[in-house]
């Protein structure tokens, strides 16, 4: 589903070459449930916003459902976001002018639906993370838990292949926290493919598998003695 | 989508009221500061007959002495009496006219209406055919009129009004300078704009009220209104044989072909007119269509051209302050786009959106340009001028004022657009 081979992305200055991602391999199957770890500035992100096609990559590969991306241009690249990638962010990126039915529409527009498809789309979406009742909502008028609900509702409107969770329960209590995940986990069950990043171990405890990174590389998670640190400390609390 | 993009456009609009009310404010500034002087512009450098301007020709002739000759002097701009009865007499255009402005004292038969003087036209039968004047009632007069110096009349439709309530008045006698004369036409409401034929009376002013053969109203010695241009000390009183040009001759040529004939009919008369001792110069002729003729005699005022200059600067600086605040707004969303280009907005579909509101403001700046255009347009029918009363919006100007707010707008937007869809998404989902 997602592979990335020998990926690395660059950001250079008149000065200096930072690595972001370096020589980052990454295979990723149809219906897993992968998350992805490390320590801030590790890479995560970065990884994250190549694989939605949000950035491009300095030099390596990367198949998307078997399509080799580089090269594409912003078209074909926006196309593949709408049609095959579906993204929840840590801050929900709601659009705040926009009520709960519009903020769920906004990926289906650009596919050119038409309204009807749109709004059969949109009222199962929103049943699927129980806020059917809630379409005429804005942003502002919701709990945080049901802004990332409407969020993930957005990217299973588009019926995409693969979901890209950026800490998806980063802006949440441990509540909230917790119905997010089960629906995501719900998800997965049904077979959707999901990619979260997460600095969080008791998060990532939760996916199939993890893929952990460190100054741009995967790494076996044993090698890094600040995820220990890091899982210690939750465990206590 | 582009009832997407206009819902989303109102939308935003809607939410930065004050940062929308000074972009339509900028706008609506600039385009009725624009309009204004640009619609007293079109109105004054218009074309007065659009469909045969290309064939209406003003031919000029030298036939000054040599005192005071300058090289490539411009001849006189209009014709004597022996030219102008011997152009008119050769007849080689398709039609011809000559003719001047002058006045007649009118004693109306109504006892109720006190005794006036109109400004007349003292022309030959050729000047209603050849610029297609309208009739509302009765006919031209005849060509055996002109040769008779008959004492026929054709009123304005305004005087018909004044006199005769608007009724039928042909076959009626009225009183013009002590003496009788029949009304055979009326014509209907007719003022080319600018005042064409005769630029001596002004280049703006109202059509006359009254048309009479040339023959009859200078046999009748009526009094003539315009310039006179005479030469070699000439004390001849007599305007027939005098040394002097003082009528307006026009001829309509069909074709280029006729045209350049023409001219070279021109230059063979002047030369036989040399010939004959009456010319001295060498043969020095003009003929210029319609639109040449008006160019020629700069009939537009230069403040105008100025005036117009002026607002369209101003425009300008409305234009760079909106595309200013039009940066600000679109910058401003950057995390909204940044998300739109994540559910998969392309970089065109966002500028494609944004240029959308562009539009919009432009269209809302365009209503608020054409009230202020409008207004502007009144207070120069305020001014003495003698094309103020002309200022008025045609449907033309109209259609063009929401064009150029719109135009000039997204032109304005361009930029914002362009700066606001180069916003790496990446950055503005991180950021929030």
């Amino acid at each position: 589903m997602l592979k990335m081979t020998h990926l690395s992305k660059v950001y250079r200055t008149e000065v200096v070459e930072t690595y972001a991602l370096r020589d980052f391999n990454i295979d990723v199957k149809e219906g897993e449930f992968v998350a992805v770890t490390g320590p801030s500035g590790s890479g995560k992100t970065t990884f994250l916003t190549i694989a939605g096609l949000l950035e491009t990559f300095t030099g390596g590969e990367y198949l998307l459902d078997g399509v080799d991306v580089s090269g594409l241009n912003d078209n074909a690249r926006s196309k593949i976001r709408n049609e095959k990638i579906g993204f929840i962010f840590q801050a929900f990126n709601l659009i705040p002018d926009l009520n709960v039915f519009d903020n769920v529409e906004v990926p289906l527009r650009y596919r050119g639906m038409k309204a009807a498809e749109r709004k059969q789309r949109i009222m199962d979406a929103l049943e699927r993370v129980g806020l059917a009742s809630r379409l005429k909502h804005y942003p502002a008028e919701l709990s945080g838990g049901q802004q990332q609900r409407v969020a993930i509702a957005r990217a299973l409107a588009g019926s995409p292949r693969l979901l890209l969770a950026d800490e998806p329960t980063g802006n949440l209590d441990t509540q909230m926290a917790r119905g997010v995940m089960e629906l995501l986990e719900d998800i997965h069950r049904e077979g959707a493919t999901i990619v979260m990043v997460t600095h969080d171990p008791e998060l990532a405890a939760r996916a199939q598998r993890n893929v952990h990174i460190i100054d741009g590389q995967e790494v076996d998670i044993a090698e890094d003695p600040r995820f220990h640190a890091e899982h210690a400390a939750s465990s206590h609390v | 989508m582009f009832a997407y993009y206009l819902d989303l456009a109102l939308r935003s609009l809607k939410r930065n009221k004050v940062l929308t009310a000074l972009m339509v404010l900028a706008i609506a500034l600039g385009i009725g500061a624009s309009m204004t002087t640009l619609t007293v512009l079109h109105v004054l450098s218009g074309d007065p007959m659009p469909n045969k301007s290309a064939k209406l020709y003003y031919p000029q002739l030298d036939p000054r002495d040599l005192d005071g000759m300058r090289p490539d002097e411009e001849p006189p701009k209009q014709v004597s009496w022996i030219d102008g009865m011997n152009l008119l007499h050769a007849a080689r255009a398709d039609r011809q006219v000559l003719m001047t402005g002058g006045a007649g004292a009118i004693q109306p038969s109504n006892a109720s209406i006190e005794p006036f003087f109109e400004d007349a036209r003292f022309t030959t039968r050729g000047f209603f055919p050849i610029f297609d004047v309208p009739f509302l009632y009765g006919h031209p007069w005849s060509p055996q009129d002109d040769d008779a110096s008959a004492r026929v009349v054709v009123l304005s439709r305004k005087l018909n009004e004044k006199l005769y309530g608007g009724a039928d008045s042909t076959g009626k006698v009225m009183h013009i300078g002590g003496k009788d004369f029949r009304i055979v036409g009326v014509i209907d409401t007719w003022r080319p704009t600018p005042h064409f034929y005769d630029l001596m009376t002004g280049n703006y002013s109202d059509s006359e009220g009254l048309y009479m053969p040339l023959t009859t109203a200078v046999d009748l010695k009526f009094p003539t209104n315009g310039s006179r241009d005479c030469w070699s000390n000439s004390a001849n009183t007599d305007m027939k044989t005098a040394n002097c040009t003082w009528l307006q001759f026009w001829v309509e040529l069909d074709t280029p072909a006729k045209a350049a004939a023409y001219k070279q009919y021109l230059v063979n008369y002047s030369q036989q007119q040399k010939s004959l001792g009456r010319f001295q110069r060498e043969p020095n002729v003009h003929l210029r269509d319609l639109m040449q003729w008006l160019d020629y005699n700069k009939v537009v005022p230069s403040d105008v051209h100025l005036q117009m200059w002026l607002a369209l600067g101003f425009l300008v600086v409305c234009l760079v302050n909106t595309i200013g605040l039009m940066l600000a707004k679109f910058l401003r969303r950057a995390s909204e786009l940044g998300v739109r280009r994540a559910l998969g907005a392309s970089r065109r579909t966002v500028f494609a959106q944004l240029l959308v509101e562009a539009g919009a403001v432009g269209l809302v700046g365009g209503i608020g340009g054409l009230l202020l255009a409008l207004l502007g347009l009144w207070l120069v029918r305020l001014q003495p001028s003698s094309y103020a009363q002309l200022a008025h919006l045609d449907l033309e100007m109209l259609a063009g004022t929401f064009l150029l707010a719109v135009g000039a707008t997204l032109l304005a937007g361009l930029l914002p657009a362009w700066r606001a869809c180069l916003v790496t998404p990446a950055l503005q989902l991180k950021s929030n």
